[in-house]
């Protein structure tokens, strides 16, 4: 009538219209905060289930990421478009079935660089694992790999200081070696070790060159280049014996298509190792492929345990927050019933507590997220990483929706309210 | 045109094993600017009266009209906006909001309505200042004195210029001395202008009003003009 008498027209009662949801949002985040402050204590307590699935929320996205990044720093470490032919395969197969496989020798890799053509470099790596290496009173653990001069092309790294092997050095099986950077460091700390004498295995050994730093590989130094030597094959294998199965880095040119290359170098590869056709390899074909695949598998069993446990924390915390807000109307009923004796609709009054719920969950995901800021820091210590900004986007969202989910019933049941029944609750 | 008619007003409440009858048939007219009592004693109908009066309630069957306008024609938000634009209340227990200032409080009835945050402000000030408690706005209810808060209460029933005011026993929680003084406030209210319905079981109090209705099992009981409302006489008083 009010509208009618004053004669307002349709646009003004609109604008009227969406002031009013204004001020009445306004008046229900003060609410809100009023409520939560008259209520700390109860007020954080009840977040705990959100605050719980936050914090999981927030790590497992910060440990994903890590993961991501160290792979790809792994993966590129690797060298691209490198297969790595093994007596092994580096994942999933039974060791019942390749327990009886032969080892893969020096001469199937002569072999297999002689008649595979479409490869850029087909390097031999014979590896024995933790050899100490000494200089005066100094000696670290590390792996020592014998290979050749091709390794360099593998591998796409080059010596940071110094040079790699030559083919003369190689094929004489010099004791020459180049160094990882860690071994270089740890030995020689400041002094320059180019053209210094190292004990390896018992042997000596001059330093011609030692690789840039390339940081930890999956998370672990092991196998990293910076805890590892190289030294020429054909020396390694007098020094360490030739009775064991050497790894085949097969680099392929560029210009020959993947699958092809793959196919030719596999099926090479059978011959010279007789397989019968019709018959598995008895070999491992690895590529980085296979760590990505790896990767994936651990990333979704994280995401599955961690959605498992988000999940169910955020189900835990969002009934506790659907209960403390059933306990919040009906301590303020009255309060509703005098709201309404004032003119508040059933919208304000549904707001009013939906806004309540969502500000208390958000509260919850704050909280959360102060929790797990100083463990991510914690996780980047072992994986690099760091808390991404949209996990801390999502966090919050979270937050808010299960608020707005746990409050929905209680708010309704507060809008609801006849006000005289309200008012006359005591 | 009454500002308020209501007609066989029957309000049934179905209790389970029987139904009550808190108003069964009752028929009033309240003209603007009235001042006017409704008494009798509990369960004879009268909050139950007052409930329908302020839309709070809506009867089981009968006529109300608002100002011309068919209350039981109305939804939920339309009887919201009614409650808001053109009804006051004040309550026995004055219902404040606990942890809001005075002005605050005030404020409320034109948050509701859509009042610009200046203009809400200004107007609940000037609410606040007419019912003498100016220097009160910023105190919270917990520090003021019982009739301190019944005047909050007023401003507040005030401050949207409502056709009515509705006061449901506005000095039940008060002393004496205080009670006196808000009546004295309503009297004020009235000669300025204001329609008041007033629900009360004390004589005293029924007594500053111009007519009282007199309820009795649901029913009117009688409805008589006060031949020299107390609140005239004071005035009488004064004006000597």
């Amino acid at each position: 009538m009010a509208a009618v008498v004053t004669g307002h027209t349709h646009r003004q009662q609109q604008t009227q219209d969406i002031m009013i949801r204004f001020y009445e949002f306004k008046e229900g985040i003060r609410i809100a905060f009023t409520a939560i402050g008259a209520n700390k204590m109860r007020s954080v307590l009840t977040t705990l289930g959100i605050v719980i699935g936050i914090v999981v929320v927030t790590l497992m996205a910060t440990v994903i990421e890590g993961l991501g990044t160290a792979l790809d720093k792994s993966i590129s470490s690797l060298g691209t478009d490198v297969y790595y032919l093994s007596k092994w395969d580096w994942f999933g197969s039974e060791w019942w079935k390749v327990r009886n496989r032969k080892d893969v020798t020096v001469e199937q890799a002569e072999k297999l660089a002689e008649m595979l053509t479409v490869a850029e470099a087909v390097v031999p790596v014979a590896s024995t694992w933790q050899q100490t290496m000494k200089y005066r009173n100094r000696s670290v653990q590390g792996n020592v790999n014998g290979t050749v001069p091709d390794y360099e092309v593998t591998s796409g790294v080059v010596p940071a200081e110094g040079r790699f092997f030559n083919l003369y050095e190689s094929n004489a099986g010099r004791p020459v070696c180049i160094l990882g950077h860690d071994v270089a460091a740890n030995l020689f700390e400041r002094e320059d070790p180019i053209g210094k004498t190292v004990k390896i295995g018992g042997y000596s050994y001059r330093v011609i060159g030692v690789f840039e730093k390339e940081g930890d590989f999956l998370g672990t130094s092991f196998f990293s280049k910076d805890t590892q030597a190289f030294i020429p094959l054909e020396n390694f294998l007098k020094v360490f014996g030739s009775n064991r199965s050497v790894d085949i880095h097969v680099k392929m040119r560029e210009d020959v298509p993947k699958a092809d290359a793959k196919e030719e170098m596999i099926g090479i590869f059978r011959k010279i190792r007789r397989v019968p056709p019709g018959e598995e390899n008895d070999f491992g074909v690895n590529t980085q492929d296979f760590l990505k695949e790896v990767f994936d598998g651990v990333v979704s069993t994280i995401g599955v345990v961690g959605f498992l446990i988000t999940s169910l924390s955020l189900l835990v915390g969002g009934v506790g927050i659907m209960n403390i807000m059933f306990v919040s109307v009906k301590e303020r009923t009255k309060e509703i019933g005098t709201r309404k004796a004032l003119g508040a609709k059933r919208r304000a009054i549904l707001f009013q507590f939906l806004v309540e719920a969502a500000t208390i969950c958000t509260l919850g995901g704050l909280i959360g997220l102060a929790v797990s800021f100083p463990l991510s820091l914690i996780i980047n210590e072992i994986l690099p990483s760091s808390m991404p900004l949209w996990v801390v986007l999502l966090s919050l969202s979270i937050s808010i929706t299960v608020g707005l989910i746990s409050g929905i019933v209680p708010a309704f049941t507060a809008a609801r309210m006849r006000p005289v029944d309200a008012l006359r609750y005591e | 045109m009454p500002l308020i008619h209501i007609k066989d007003v029957v309000k049934t409440y179905d209790m389970g094993a029987e139904l009550v009858h808190a108003l069964s048939g009752v028929s009033v007219d309240i003209h603007a600017n009235e001042y006017v009592s409704i008494m009798g004693p509990s369960g004879s109908g009268k909050s139950t009266l007052m409930n329908v009066l302020g839309c709070l309630d809506t009867p089981t069957s009968g006529l109300y009209e608002f100002a011309g306008e068919n209350v039981g024609e109305l939804d939920d938000n339309q009887l919201a906006e009614i409650r808001n634009r053109r009804i006051g209340f004040v309550f026995q227990t004055f219902n404040l909001l606990p942890r809001s200032t005075a002005l605050h409080n005030v404020e409320l009835p034109l948050i509701y309505a859509g009042v610009p945050a200046h203009d809400r402000r200004d107007r609940a000030a000037e609410a606040l200042s007419s019912v003498g408690l100016g220097d009160r706005m910023t105190h919270k209810p917990n520090e003021l004195s019982g009739g301190q808060r019944q005047r909050v209460a007023i401003a507040r029933a005030l401050v949207n210029r409502p056709s009515i005011i509705l006061a449901d026993e506005p000095t039940g929680n008060l002393d004496s001395k205080t009670g006196i003084e808000i009546m004295q406030l309503f009297s004020d209210l009235h000669r300025a202008g204001n329609t008041i319905i007033l629900v009360t079981h004390e004589e005293d109090i029924a007594a500053h009003s111009h007519r009282i209705i007199r309820l009795f099992d649901g029913k009117v009981a009688s409805d008589q003009m006060v031949e020299t409302p107390l609140s005239y006489a004071r005035q009488g008083v004064a004006e000597e």
